[in-house]
């Protein structure tokens, strides 16, 4: 029987969530990684291995890794650090990605590093130097924070040397060699706001590919929902139909090139869901139209917000969806959406959702 | 030998890592290296590349905030704080 095994990074550790194929009755088990805030935790199919990226307000960034499901834990920074004499520094890790034997790390400030020994030790493997702009990214002036991130990359499932990149505020980066050299991918975005280089200035939240169709991508962004037919060379928006543009989360579904979900956020300084009604929207026609999907969610004073990484969706012939919020809860469902459950209650801030299908 | 007092939220993350213990070094730097050499990593955990003591990583010696270079007496007590930073 297999199990599944949702990895939720909160603000005050990783929790596992466990049960079985039929995803009715769950286990929480946690906090691990010594209650860290966790921004990602991953699981790498080949090897079985958990990562969690972390950052501690006093003893700096690092990747947690179990070997065991969750059963022990080991931290490692070694490597994780860009040259003190250039003065940038890894505030956090921000996203995980296990993929062709290594695990790949995003960090803040912005940068890729690399770990091909089970995140016992890292190495950088790019800082995008050279695309348009790329020396304002750490200028404090420009970027309130004093930097900005690279959150996520997106391995090609069968090219080693080729994943996309997302910097914070700028939007995507190709690489086909391994990160020596770098394309942008955003034409056919939308910004609402000036820019100074063409290529650049897009605000993508949450990339995601169809995992039976590589070329087709998607993406929720500050501004709308955009899908690509040819592997990011062009996206078009898919907004229409759904209660707003903003949101941060996405998923694809396992079998079906045409099917995503999305979470629509208020767009203001809430970013929480419209109304207070809670909802997860799919669609099943690559966005041409979306459908509300609330059954057994909250429908009034819900004021539940979830983050880029919080939605997952698993591998099952019947997909379960998964997200996790900014206020501790964790609701499920076991039928593609159609109806859903609450999994977990009162846990700290969820930053991130992912599941996987073991045993 | 000085006598070295750390937080406990460093001793989860490594084996066998007391609460207190006595070092000999002649230097706050000096005291971290040597706890470094026993637990690798543990350098990490409490100074930046550069070095650098990490920004909610206070030290004190003998009572007043130190910094890296801060030498140490015979007597010393050196004591490393996690410093208020969030709820």
């Amino acid at each position: 029987m297999p199990r599944t095994v949702l990895l939720v990074g909160t603000r005050k550790g990783c929790f596992l969530l466990e049960s079985d194929a039929d995803r009715r009755a769950w286990k929480l088990r946690g906090p691990y990684c010594e209650a860290w805030p966790v921004y990602h935790a991953v699981h790498d199919r080949a090897s079985g291995a958990i990562y969690a990226a972390a950052a501690s307000e006093w003893h700096g960034a690092g990747v947690w890794r179990s070997t065991d499901l969750g059963e022990t834990w080991e931290l490692s920074s070694e490597g994780l650090a860009y040259d003190a004499e250039g003065g940038t520094k890894v505030s956090k890790i921000s996203g995980l990605t296990a993929a062709h034997g290594r695990v790949l790390a995003g960090a803040e400030s912005a940068g890729v590093f690399e770990s091909r020994d089970g995140g016992a030790t890292w190495s950088l493997l790019s800082t995008l130097e050279g695309q348009p702009g790329r020396s304002d990214w750490n200028d404090p002036a420009l970027q309130p924070p004093g930097h900005l991130g690279l959150p996520a990359m997106l391995p090609h499932p069968d090219d080693p040397a080729r994943f996309w990149a997302v910097v914070q505020g700028i939007g995507i980066f190709e690489t086909t060699d391994d990160g020596a050299s770098w394309t942008p991918r955003n034409r056919g975005l939308r910004a609402d706001w000036p820019r100074e280089h063409e290529e650049i200035g897009f605000c993508v939240h949450k990339l995601v590919m169809s995992p039976v169709d590589h070329e087709r991508l998607f993406q929720q962004n500050h501004v709308g929902v955009h899908r690509s037919d040819d592997a990011g060379l062009s996206w078009t928006e898919v907004t229409e139909g759904l209660p707003s543009e903003f949101g941060f989360a996405a998923g694809a579904h396992p079998h079906d090139r045409d099917t995503y979900y999305v979470i629509p956020l208020d767009g203001a300084h809430g970013r929480t869901m419209p109304e207070g009604h809670a909802a997860v929207w799919r669609t099943r026609d690559a966005g041409a139209t979306w459908q509300r999907l609330d059954r057994g969610l909250p429908q009034h004073d819900a004021h539940l917000g979830v983050l880029r990484e919080g939605l997952a969706v698993d591998t099952y012939d019947v997909p379960g969806v998964y997200f996790g919020t900014s206020t501790g809860q964790v609701f499920a469902s076991a039928d593609e959406g159609e109806s859903w459950s609450e999994i977990a209650s009162y846990l700290p801030a969820v930053a991130s959702v992912e599941v996987a299908v073991v045993g | 030998m000085a006598d070295l007092h750390l937080p406990g939220t460093l001793l989860p993350l490594f084996a066998g890592l007391p609460r207190r213990l006595e070092v000999d070094a002649d230097t706050v730097v000096e005291a971290i290296d040597g706890l470094d050499a026993r637990w690798p990593g543990l350098r990490d955990r409490l100074c930046e590349p550069g070095p650098a003591l990490r920004r909610h990583i206070h030290v004190y010696v003998d009572g007043e905030r130190a910094a890296l270079d801060t030498t140490l007496g015979e007597r010393s007590r050196v004591d490393v704080i996690a410093a208020i930073s969030g709820g």
